[in-house]
């Protein structure tokens, strides 16, 4: 009720000159609701006031009769949105959110969830019965997940409007982790199915602000901050202004959500289409064009600089900038001490927002955070390069790129792109030189997160995958690259010219293109220089001598 | 043959060269900001204030190249060995010994042979090399596909003739304060006025056709 009132009342918002009185008592129930939201800050994300996303909706969903009975689980919600929604079952599976796996045309390499090993928790594929709670299905825990069945599709996780929906891990894992789920409400399943809709920033970022185990650990540039943002914050999800939803840019077609981070455009030549046209991207030039700035004497050069910066770059100066923290490096060789044989966790980083976030987990090591960030800055021609578990690396070359970015410098089809890279210290075969799966969640006695056993997780992990383990591990750093691409500051806010035209500036270090400002002290200013210093003693000494003849001359007179 | 105060800088001549002096004042020092020699303007507006100077300075010289060859004046910039060596021995001996400069004005010939030959050059080689190399560097994006290595040489004769230009300004300051003063020789430039030996008969005939004011 508190939900549906502070709802409306939002919606009621651009006609605020209308029942002053009502919307007073709504403002009350409304600061009720904060409240009750600020203490619940670390339960999930879904109790939190809801975003207002713009609907042309024909169907009220409360009024089909189909959702007019009650239901005991999703699946059966599922089975009652597939009676109508025919064909978007198969849809669903086949995208990315489903199968959790993607083969990159241009690479080859087999991509998803499902495959890579990343430098945050190491690995979903093996973890399901926690890690796939951000799967949409319903679920999978392990190797008997059915993929081929329509009602293990989880509709209501994107679609539930309610903000009462929520998802928990889908098996139970060892105990110590398990009490961090207990004591919720259970689902209304039959409000939740009436009350279905397009995705506010809520539904999609209960799992895309969360990566990597927390809020904000994994992009820097996703986080709960970005629920109701300030315009400073992000000039597009502006609660207070544009207010988009994420599919605002991430267009969708036939479920599947354009710009993925596994086959991105890193230079979209196309710009805005042909006139009506809804291209399917979710690049800044689908909407702003090739040309965006004014076409003023600034804006013109601004433009030039289309061809070989992506918008990004000037315009996001800085990520994890909403007051929550992104985990910026993670060591997992101090993972697994206990007191008095307990996994513990310390804190030690207040964020922005006044949240204390752990510095040291012993299921997981030490970290570092970080907020307010200056991207790192590379070529990138949309393609990543990834070091996935068959990868074989000289652990002796320094850290293992586990996306190298690919993009020639000055190269016609990349350009500079800002990222946050994380660095993290992880487990690795020793004998053969790759990266490893560990058996991290489980019931049983050989997961890490219960026995803090290292050896026995990556054999566990290894062997239930048919993977060739030596017997043997050891740590490697790694780095891993995140595009920044959200928190787009207002226009005042975007970097200045001279960050980057200046010697020690953001884009030191960056070749393949000649800087004005930054590219200068080189052979040709020393020449110049030399000239105009010579000319210039040339010309005192001539005065000089002028000056002296002079006084000699005067002197004789 | 007479001295004779004739007018020799004609107006649009006095305004062509304070509007260019001040552009390529202004050009040389946001040029180097750009470049990052120094820090005295902040990026964004050097270059803003380079690309609109620019711009002003090419239009300036487009009534000044049309001016010249409408009236002829072009003739005055033609190199001379005649006097040359004389002028030259000058700057390099005979002004320490505080000899008379050994040219006279002429009404057709108002620059020294050193001079015509120095204004010369600035006209036919730097000034061409600045704007040849910086309308293409304006417009990089317009060819950077068809010509991905050029910008460096472009750069490179760019800039170099700015410092070229720069050591051009130089000496031309410098030259002001030789003779009887440095305000008598710029004198000229402000008021268009200079003493010029005329013959009899250029006498004669300015003074009847008026076609050029004469004190």
């Amino acid at each position: 009720m508190l939900l549906q009132a502070r709802r409306s009342f939002r919606s009621l918002l651009p006609l605020m000159g209308l029942l002053l009185c009502l919307a007073g008592a709504a403002g009350a129930t409304t600061e009720v609701h904060e409240e009750a939201a600020a203490e619940d800050a670390h339960a999930l994300p879904a109790i939190m006031p809801l975003t207002v996303v713009k609907s042309d909706s024909t169907a009220d969903h409360s009024k089909f009769k189909e959702l007019k009975h009650a239901f005991d689980s999703g699946p059966e919600v599922t089975k009652a949105c597939l009676s109508c929604h025919t064909e978007a079952g198969k849809h669903v599976m086949a995208t990315k959110h489903w199968t959790w796996e993607f083969k990159n045309p241009k690479t080859g390499q087999t991509l998803g969830k499902k495959h890579l090993v990343n430098t945050f928790c190491t690995n979903a594929r093996g973890n399901e019965g926690m890690c796939a709670q951000c799967h949409v299905g319903y679920g999978w825990k392990d190797e008997s997940f059915d993929f081929s069945k329509e009602e293990n599709i989880d509709c209501l996780v994107c679609h539930d409007r309610t903000g009462t929906y929520y998802k928990t891990p889908n098996s139970a894992g060892n105990k110590a982790c398990a009490v961090m789920f207990e004591g919720k409400k259970a689902i209304d399943w039959q409000h939740v199915a009436q009350n279905v809709g397009l995705p506010g920033r809520e539904n999609c970022g209960a799992c895309h602000f969360y990566g990597g185990g927390g809020d904000g650990v994994k992009h820097g540039d996703l986080d709960s901050s970005l629920r109701l943002p300030k315009k400073a914050l992000d000039v597009h999800m502006d609660a207070e202004g544009l207010n988009f939803a994420c599919t605002e840019c991430h267009k969708s077609d036939k479920h599947d959500i354009a710009g993925s981070r596994y086959d991105m455009q890193a230079k979209d030549t196309a710009g805005t289409g042909k006139p009506g046209e809804q291209r399917h991207a979710a690049s800044c030039e689908s909407c702003h064009g090739n040309g965006p700035h004014d076409m003023d004497l600034t804006g013109l050069k601004l433009n030039d600089h289309v061809a070989k910066v992506a918008c990004q770059t000037c315009h996001i100066p800085s990520f994890a900038r909403g007051g929550v923290a992104t985990k910026t490096s993670w060591d997992w060789r101090t993972a697994g001490k206990t007191k008095n044989g307990e996994g513990y966790k310390e804190h030690g980083y207040i964020q922005g927002n006044g949240e204390d976030r752990a510095v040291y987990k012993s299921i997981k090591g030490s970290f570092q955070w970080g907020e307010n960030l200056t991207p790192h800055y590379a070529w990138f021609n949309g393609v990543m390069d990834y070091t996935t578990i068959d990868s074989k690396f000289d652990p002796a070359k320094g850290p293992v790129e586990v996306n190298r970015l690919v993009g020639e410098p000055g190269a016609a089809d990349a350009r500079i792109w800002p990222f946050k890279r994380m660095q993290t210290v992880q487990p690795y075969d020793k004998g053969n030189n790759t990266l490893v799966y560990m058996h991290l969640w489980g019931e049983d006695d050989n997961s890490y997160w219960g026995n803090y056993d290292f050896g026995r997780a990556i054999r566990t992990g290894m062997e239930k995958n048919n993977l060739p383990y030596s017997g043997e591990y050891g740590f490697v750093e790694t780095y891993s690259y995140w595009p920044i691409t959200h928190m787009v500051a207002p226009k005042h806010d975007a970097v200045r010219c001279a960050e980057c035209h200046s010697k020690d500036g953001r884009l030191e270090g960056i070749g393949g293109v000649y800087l004005p400002g930054r590219d200068s002290g080189n052979l040709l200013d020393v020449l110049g220089i030399s000239l105009v210093m010579l000319t210039f003693l040339g010309v005192l000494g001539h005065a000089f001598i002028r000056v002296c003849c002079n006084k000699a001359k005067r002197g004789h007179a | 043959m007479t001295m004779r105060t004739v007018m020799v800088y004609k107006r649009f001549e006095r305004i062509w060269h304070w509007c260019q002096m001040a552009l390529i004042m202004t050009l040389l020092v946001s040029g180097f900001a750009v470049r990052g020699i120094h820090h005295l303007v902040d990026f964004r507006s050097a270059v803003s204030v380079h690309t609109l100077a620019a711009l002003c300075l090419m239009v300036l010289w487009l009534f000044a190249t049309f001016w010249l060859f409408t009236t002829g004046d072009w003739r005055h910039y033609l190199p001379k060995r005649e006097g040359l060596l004389q002028v030259a021995r000058y700057y390099a001996w005979g002004i320490f010994r505080g000899e008379e400069h050994p040219y006279h004005k002429l009404f057709w010939r108002k620059h020294n042979p050193l001079q015509a030959l120095a204004y010369m050059l600035l006209k036919v080689v730097l000034f061409p090399a600045i704007w040849i190399t910086g309308i293409p560097y304006l417009l990089y994006n317009v060819w950077r596909e068809q010509a991905p290595g050029w910008l460096e040489p472009v750069v490179w004769i760019h800039v170099g003739a700015a410092y070229a230009i720069l050591a051009f300004v130089i000496v031309h300051v410098y030259l002001l304060t030789t003779g009887h003063s440095f305000v008598a020789h710029v004198k000229p430039m402000v008021t268009g006025y200079d003493e010029v030996d005329l013959t009899p008969a250029e006498e004669a005939y300015l003074q009847e056709s008026r076609i050029v004011p004469m004190k």
